[in-house]
């Protein structure tokens, strides 16, 4: 530790056991070698999947998968594969102007069938300091290990409000599960019979249907 | 890795993706990792009616495996640089090989 400070930055002065103390705690934090010159870069940890979902964790998303299911909920936990532990689940379903929602609860998803993740609101920065309105804000600000507070001894953290109702788009209705349901299903039989003909006329013309092999809607 | 490092270069630039089920993206690249998943910002949906799920979505993460094509801004990509690079890789890939 001693000589790696040596080589870092011109002879140290004689510490005294305080200054001591100090160092030993800076060279526990994440202080990094210091660039030596060339074009700036950002941090190779940001781009990491972790990196990208890190900032996803704990807010209301909605994930879309393979099979064309549309799943909104709150993302606890992932893995590099994104696989991924959704929580308070709800299904979305949308057939023609109507959609209609169903509880599912927990989801463990394996990442193979992750299409994509959306935030669904758009978290607000709010203003911590002694007189945030928000109880939460409120204690979140008394805590001691805040990193880097700025120079009015505030800093403002991304939130979603959780019980915020999403937003739906103008032109859908919600209408109840079981006719929301067959109209699905009446639509998708109609697909389906339509990408058969399909696929059959491009197979007779010695093409093969492109994604034969897995389900993408 | 040649195309990761080069879609680093590329942060922050308006893209276009395709994904495998004919959706289309635009929005503002904003990280990318080595299996090529995509986190864009202030996306917009291509032919929105189609997917009304979509219409409050403002960012989102895209996995690589569903990504068809990423549509780049011309004037960001220098095609000489990324034809040598890719040659490069290939070589470099063939003599491991042996």
């Amino acid at each position: 530790m001693e000589r790696l400070s040596l080589n870092e930055s011109p002879a140290p002065a004689p510490r005294t056991p305080q200054q001591n103390q100090q160092f030993s705690q800076n060279a526990l934090g994440p202080a990094g070698p210091q660039p030596t010159g060339g074009p700036p870069q950002l941090p190779p940890q940001m781009f990491t999947t972790a990196a990208q979902l890190l900032d996803l964790t704990d807010k209301k998303l909605v994930l879309i998968l393979r099979d064309g299911r549309k799943l909104i909920g709150v993302l606890r936990s992932w893995d590099q594969f994104a696989n991924l532990v959704f929580q308070d689940t709800m299904e979305r379903i949308y057939a023609g102007n109507l959609y209609a929602d169903v509880s599912r609860g927990i989801f463990i998803v394996r990442g193979e069938n992750v299409l994509l993740l959306g935030e669904v609101v758009r978290s607000t920065p709010q203003l911590l300091n002694s007189q945030s309105p928000n109880p939460l804000l409120q204690g979140l600000w008394k805590l001691q290990d805040i990193p880097a507070r700025n120079s009015a001894n505030e800093f403002s953290i991304d939130l979603q409000d959780l019980d915020r109702e999403d937003d739906i788009p103008p032109n859908l209705t919600r209408a109840p599960f079981e006719e929301v349901f067959a109209l699905k299903k009446k639509e998708e039989s109609k697909r389906k019979t339509g990408d058969k003909k399909r696929y059959d006329e491009l197979q007779a013309l010695g093409f093969e249907p492109e994604h034969s092999g897995e389900i993408l809607f | 890795m040649l195309f990761f490092s080069f879609f680093k270069t590329l942060t922050n630039q308006t893209v276009t993706i395709e994904l495998k089920n004919d959706i289309r993206i635009r929005g503002i690249l904003k990280s990318v990792d080595q299996y090529l998943n995509i986190k864009l910002d202030d996306i917009e949906v291509l032919d929105l009616a189609k997917y009304p799920h979509l219409s409050s979505v403002k960012n989102m993460f895209i996995r690589g495996s569903v990504v068809r094509y990423v549509m780049l801004p011309r004037s960001e990509v220098d095609v000489g640089l990324l034809e040598d690079a890719t040659r490069r890789e290939a070589a470099n890939q063939a003599g491991k090989a042996r």
